[in-house]
């Protein structure tokens, strides 16, 4: 389903400032293969994501999703392939517009848009149902302002948007990381049901190593612009937090350099 | 004085076409559009031109719409494409469209009061048929025929033209194609995560805004019998008032709700213009202080509203728990 080939990535390259963010990444995934993907700060998981949706090119390698060589494809060509939410739950919805409009714009992967009336009877009772599946109320705040709405239950539509037209792969960028807790696990609960309903392949960076094992059938962990670990489902099943820091320790040989990893549940 | 205020009624109306095209690019794009001082030239120019030479009136006044279309669209790729920021790209092409203008007129001032223009088509017909004779009758009927204007027909065609601009502008802005293009001001990242090219919305959205701005430009012309090349200067901030007066007045979160406002805030405009021509010490060439002096105004205004309401919430919240207090003094102190 997706597949990526010996991918190079150097920032600024030939200047005191060059920083090899992605060095000889390949891997690939199974259709419904859920990767969750851990690393300190400026390991390369943002980058290696970004590589995916499109909005960064790599220096060397290709990447393939469902069987097509989409390296050259520009971001929003690509869109049509994958869903994404982002950390910040303000970047996934419109705020000046409703929440069936901002809806009515993610069916945009599916379809070209039209000069009909853009949300009809039809449509307003599908996203009606949708709606309801999140179960936090939102299907009866159609036409509610998204600006409207708290961070957790902007995140929760994103979500929706990003899965229900049933992208090829899906992409997490930390997106609980600017929720609290009970909001977080009200999102992770719903990404755990969404993924399953729409069985979609799905590539998630977090910085919460309990997280990354909790969820999802793969595990890599990034440091330096390299994969330098990884647990397949089996491996996964019984790892721990602990593990996975001395697994670090043992392979670079210093300790994981990230509060934010270390101090996180 | 009543007469000074139909004008302004009229004016308002044309220039409110304008204003609904500044309201696509400054409130719905967010892209502070310059280029609107010379693509209403531009309309009222080409206008002009074919006027001039014999082309049907309507025509003529589409072309002018064209033009503008064309004017707006070149500023969306300027900003796109060329990735200059949407100030620079409109001042750009302000200063450009200035000599296109020139060339389009062939000369800096098209006079055209014998010509068969929109409005004496307009006029000729609506005489006709006698229709001053139905609007003046309640007039005539309170007995204030004195207030009635001397005719109705500039007002009512305005009126017409200006409600199915507005209802077209509704109509698309609720389409598919609308509600992309809005979310594209509103939050352009995420609609481009949605697999949409949201610098062909972009660039279409300028051209529609431009191409109201043409095609109020192509009115005025008609409407004032003459095409200059300075007809333009300030039209922007004369654009950016309508819109503003009318949030500020009449406005409300919905999309039918916004162009009425915008369309009566550009009356309202134009209402305060001719009252401010009467006041003695003010001339002519001092609208164009007042009218950023009433764009400031508006902006500034509701805002400071706001803070001294919360300033003065906080006051009262302050004052209300020291008041609590003391008497929770005086209890204690009676206890004892």
């Amino acid at each position: 389903m997706l597949q990526l080939n010996n991918i190079h990535k150097t920032f600024y390259p030939n200047t005191p400032d060059e920083r090899r963010a992605l060095h000889d990444v390949s891997q690939s995934l199974e259709p419904g293969d859920f990767v969750t993907i851990i690393g300190s700060n400026g390991a390369g998981k943002s980058t290696l994501l970004n590589m995916l949706a499109g909005t960064l090119l790599p220096d060397e390698g290709d990447v393939w999703i469902d069987g097509k060589d989409v390296t050259a494809l520009p971001e929003e060509k690509r869109a049509k392939l994958i869903g994404r939410v982002f950390q910040n739950p303000l970047s996934g919805t419109a705020p000046g517009m409703t929440i069936e409009e901002n809806m009515m714009i993610s069916l945009g992967r599916t379809k070209r848009r039209s000069l009909f009336k853009g949300v009809t009877k039809k449509t307003r009772e599908r996203f009606r149902e949708l709606l309801s599946t999140l179960e936090i109320g939102l299907e009866n705040r159609l036409n509610s302002k998204v600006g409207l709405l708290s961070g957790g239950e902007r995140q929760a539509l994103s979500l929706l948007m990003a899965t229900f037209t049933e992208p090829k792969i899906l992409l997490l960028d930390e997106h609980t990381a600017a929720l609290d807790p009970s909001k977080q696990s009200l999102i992770i609960n719903l990404t755990k049901d969404l993924v399953k309903k729409h069985k979609l392949t799905t590539v998630m960076v977090t910085h919460q190593m309990e997280q990354a094992i909790d969820l999802g059938n793969r595990l890599w962990m990034m440091d330096e612009g390299s994969i330098i670990f990884e647990a397949n489902e089996e491996r996964k099943k019984d790892l721990t937090v602990p593990d996975l820091l001395s697994e670090f320790e043992n392979i670079r040989g210093r300790r994981m350099a990230s509060d934010r990893a270390l101090l996180a549940k | 004085m009543i007469h000074a205020l139909y004008g302004a009624v009229e004016s308002g109306l044309i220039y409110a076409i304008m204003a609904l095209g500044v309201y696509i690019s400054f409130r719905i794009l967010d892209f502070p559009d310059l280029t609107v001082d010379g693509s209403f030239v531009t309309g009222g120019a080409v206008a002009a031109v074919m006027i001039v030479g014999g082309t049907n009136p309507v025509i003529a006044t589409l072309a002018g719409a064209i033009a503008g279309l064309l004017a707006g669209c070149v500023t969306g790729l300027l900003h796109t494409k060329g990735n200059i920021n949407p100030l620079l790209a409109g001042i750009l092409m302000m200063i450009a469209l200035y000599s296109v203008n020139l060339r389009i007129m062939g000369q800096p001032n098209i006079p055209m009061l014998n010509e068969t223009t929109l409005f004496s088509v307009l006029s000729s017909w609506w005489q006709s048929l006698h229709l001053d004779a139905i609007f003046i009758a309640p007039f005539e009927w309170i007995g204030i025929t004195d207030f009635a204007p001397d005719t109705f027909y500039i007002i009512v065609s305005m009126i017409v033209i200006a409600l199915i601009v507005k209802k077209l502008l509704d109509f698309f802005l609720r389409t598919e194609a609308g509600i992309t293009l809005r979310a594209t001001g509103d939050n352009q990242s995420m609609v481009k995560s949605f697999s949409t090219n949201t610098n062909l919305y972009i660039v279409a959205g300028m051209g529609i805004s431009n191409a109201l701005v043409g095609l109020s430009g192509a009115l005025v012309v008609q409407h004032n019998g003459f095409a200059d090349v300075n007809l333009g200067v300030g039209m922007i901030i004369i654009g950016l008032a309508s819109v503003i007066i009318g949030e500020v007045l009449f406005g409300k979160d919905k999309i039918v709700r916004m162009t009425l406002a915008v369309i009566l805030g550009s009356i309202v405009y134009r209402v305060i213009y001719s009252l401010a021509l009467r006041v003695d010490f003010l001339e002519a060439s001092d609208m164009k202080l007042i009218t950023a002096i009433i764009v400031i105004a508006a902006l500034v205004v509701p805002n400071m509203l706001e803070k001294s309401k919360a300033k003065r919430q906080f006051k009262k919240s302050k004052q209300a728990a020291l008041k609590r207090k003391e008497k929770g003094e005086v209890q204690h102190a009676s206890t004892e």
